[in-house]
């Protein structure tokens, strides 16, 4: 309504940048600074015991954390990228990764890794791909989460349930989610969200089916609209409350105040369940069910530099540490998130002892990396208003499927073409 | 904002047609003029209309995500032309203008009521009406958030009493439009009121006395003294509020999750421009996609001054 709010976002944002980024560059000590981006002010603490390590080792560096709240992260670094202010490294995950790589912004690291031999391979081996572009890796990861079955073992006694264990399959969570489902308490069996990360991949991949491969969207195929269907089955059925429904207390929320008995939600909310007393003492976490064959969606945030940076020996030098084991286990005792460093989960594990946090380790193995392209962006953007209408319980997922996978592929076709 | 200049100007516009007396062009009370104008209309250049010509030839080009682009001729406008979110949004949009102007009437009617001889504390009322107005849109967006709540909002729980069935409000695709236009009306109304106040109290009171000597009740005198009188200002906050909610963006964004099903019900040309050039990368197509809305916003505004000449009395 009032356009100052638009213009003046568009005016702060690299006033913002060029007011932070311009604390960097070697001062008279010969002392280098490094600014670092990121956004997660919870892991803010974790980070700077890391970089107290890493400044211990490298006395003529400094780092500095520059923290920009999620929803102004990408512009704000888009614009700073422009302005040439951006932050020495940063953080990137698999949506942006392959726009930023693309358009050489980013420093290739894969000549550092050998010349320095960076563990790279104790890292998952998906999540280290995601972060290669054209056989140049760009990035090294630093954390990784999955996503697993959360519930609740309250109502699961109530309901006179067994709780979900490894053998459970999709049609276990059916029986049981009508078993749960309470119209009385409102509590619902399952939350059938429509959410690409933690429930609409997951699905998808464990019926069988993909979102992307080989430049071609997975969103008509069979095997996929059957995993959607899972999805909105339940909502038909009333054992998951429909998405509009979610839209204003999402399904988080909905397992936190036990208006649902089931859901599947990121490792990485593991500390935040933790820290609702009733969770703590009754909240289960199993591996994902399993449908036509076992899956979890894996994702994970990396280290990049800037190509634009003029301390890129130093900046290597940070990124170099992070991805090794005392850097690991600094982050995994710090308990937001899980190291991506092999072996060094032990700590995060530890840090909640009533839950069961090893689950989502062991689903890496078949875990299937966050799909992304180049403009992941807009073939995403295409998604939830082309699903809504089938996640509320208006049926019709088929043609919505289809309908996406066609739209989709004509936005990867523009995106090779451009 | 000033209102008094903006009505006189509306005034002026309508009788320069009429009378052609005052300052000739070129007399030196005109040329002073320019010096008054000056300092606007630098700001004008630099923060409106240099923008607006650099926008127009991005609209010609492909735009780099990290800057540098390319000139590609009209594909962005074909693209933009050919693409149904964007006809869907236009037409969301209109939904939104046609919604927005129903603050207009409601204001006439409050302004006409608190103009009341002998009412008392009106400036207590119209703070209260103009207090939504300059309200942060975030916060109006978030507490209207609340109060269309599914679960436990007011709404709901009023509607409640009369037994209607609950509804999630801003995520059922078929009243999410309605359920922000409501807030948009609820939220402009105050300044309609304030431009609307003026304009009421700029009425001889000697033409209701005689209107109510001659025996008029207060609906024949609203509707024969005050809407006519009233009508030069009313074309001038018509004018204002369509282009106002043309523009529409801020309400929505804060109001409408990412996830909503009614978000392609619900989203605004700007909110869609905001999308292409902040989330898709695609800044020659927003551009271009800026200056159909500008062209809809001209034609109609052309099309408000064709009309005005036949229901707006210069008195």
């Amino acid at each position: 309504m009032r356009r100052r709010t638009l213009l003046g976002g568009a005016v702060a944002a690299p006033l913002l940048a060029a007011c932070s980024g311009g604390g960097g560059g070697t001062d008279s000590g010969g002392r280098t600074t490094l600014s670092y981006g990121m956004w997660d002010p919870a892991q803010v603490p974790g980070m700077e015991k890391i970089i107290a390590a890493f400044e211990k080792r490298n006395p003529r560096i400094s780092v500095r954390i520059q923290l920009t709240p999620w929803a102004s992260y990408w512009t704000t670094l888009k614009t700073s990228m422009r302005g040439g202010t951006a932050p020495d490294v940063f953080w990137m995950n698999a949506v942006n990764f392959q726009l930023y790589a693309a358009n050489g912004v980013l420093e290739p690291l894969s000549g550092h890794i050998k010349a320095d031999a960076t563990p790279v391979d104790r890292h998952p081996k998906a999540l280290v791909k995601l972060y290669s572009y054209r056989g140049t890796q760009y990035g090294l990861p630093k954390d990784f989460d999955t996503i697993g079955l959360w519930y609740n073992k309250q109502l699961f006694d109530k309901a006179g349930i067994t709780y979900p264990d490894a053998s459970w399959t999709w049609d276990d969570v059916r029986d049981a989610a009508a078993e749960l489902t309470d119209p009385r308490r409102r509590v619902h069996g399952f939350a059938a969200e429509m959410d690409r990360q933690i429930k609409i991949y997951p699905a998808i991949c464990g019926a069988d089916g993909y979102v992307l491969e080989n430049g071609r969207s997975g969103f008509g195929d069979e095997r996929s609209i059957d995993g959607m269907r899972y999805l909105t089955d339940m909502i038909d059925r009333g054992w998951s409350p429909p998405q509009s429904a979610m839209v204003e207390s999402v399904g988080r929320v909905r397992y936190w105040s036990e208006k649902v008995a089931m859901n599947y939600d990121l490792s990485a909310m593991a500390g935040q369940m933790y820290a609702v007393p009733a969770l703590k003492d009754h909240g289960g976490i199993a591996v994902l069910p399993r449908g036509k064959r076992r899956a979890t969606i894996i994702h994970g945030l990396a280290n990049v530099i800037s190509a634009k940076s003029d301390k890129k020996a130093a900046a290597w030098k940070f990124v170099h540490f992070m991805a090794g084991r005392e850097a690991a286990e600094i982050q995994a005792k710090a308990g937001a998130t899980i190291s991506s460093y092999e072996g060094t989960q032990d700590a995060w594990i530890k840090s909640m002892p009533e839950f069961d946090l090893k689950n989502f380790i062991e689903m890496q193995e078949y875990a299937v990396p966050y799909p992304s392209s180049k403009n992941t962006a807009v073939w995403e953007n295409l998604q939830y208003p082309l699903l809504g209408a089938a996640f509320s319980g208006k049926g019709g997922i088929e043609n919505a499927a289809r309908t996406l996978g066609e739209q989709m592929d004509r936005a990867l076709k523009e995106e090779r073409d451009s | 904002m000033s209102v008094f200049p903006a009505t006189a100007a509306a005034k002026a516009a309508g009788r320069s047609r009429t009378s052609a007396s005052g300052t000739r062009p070129g007399s030196r009370n005109q040329r002073s003029a320019y010096w008054f104008i000056a300092p606007l209309g630098l700001g004008f250049a630099v923060f409106y209309f240099w923008p607006l010509l650099q926008t127009l030839y991005f609209s010609f080009t492909e735009f780099g995500a990290f800057g540098g682009h390319t000139f590609i001729g009209t594909d962005n406008y074909l693209r933009v032309v050919k693409d149904v979110t964007v006809w869907q949004a236009l037409g969301n949009t209109l939904i939104y203008c046609v919604i927005g102007l129903m603050a207009l009437p409601v204001a006439i009617v409050v302004a006409s009521l608190l103009n009341r001889r002998g009412l008392r504390g009106v400036s207590v009322y119209r703070a209260l009406y103009f207090i939504p107005f300059v309200t942060l849109p975030v916060a109006v967006g978030l507490v209207w958030n609340w109060l269309y709540n599914g679960d436990f909002g007011l709404v709901n729980e009023i509607l409640g009493w009369f037994g209607a069935e609950r509804n999630y409000w801003v995520s059922d695709p078929s009243t999410a439009v309605y359920a922000i236009g409501t807030v948009m009306v609820w939220s402009t109304t105050g300044y309609y009121l304030v431009i609307f106040m003026a304009g009421v109290k700029g009425i001889p009171q000697d033409y209701y006395e005689a209107a109510e000597l001659d025996g008029a009740g207060p609906l024949r005198r609203f509707f024969t003294i005050t809407l006519p009188l009233l009508s030069p200002t009313i074309f001038f906050a018509s004018v204002i509020c369509m282009i106002n909610s043309l523009q529409t963006f801020d309400l929505i964004y804060i109001m409408m999750a990412e996830k909503n099903p009614a978000i392609g019900d619900t989203q605004s040309v700007v909110g869609l421009f905001y999308k292409w050039a902040f989330i898709e990368n695609a800044q020659g197509a927003a551009a271009a996609l800026a200056f159909l809305l500008m062209l809809v916003i001209a034609a109609l505004t052309y099309l408000q001054f064709r009309i005005q000449k036949r229901w707006v009395h210069y008195a």
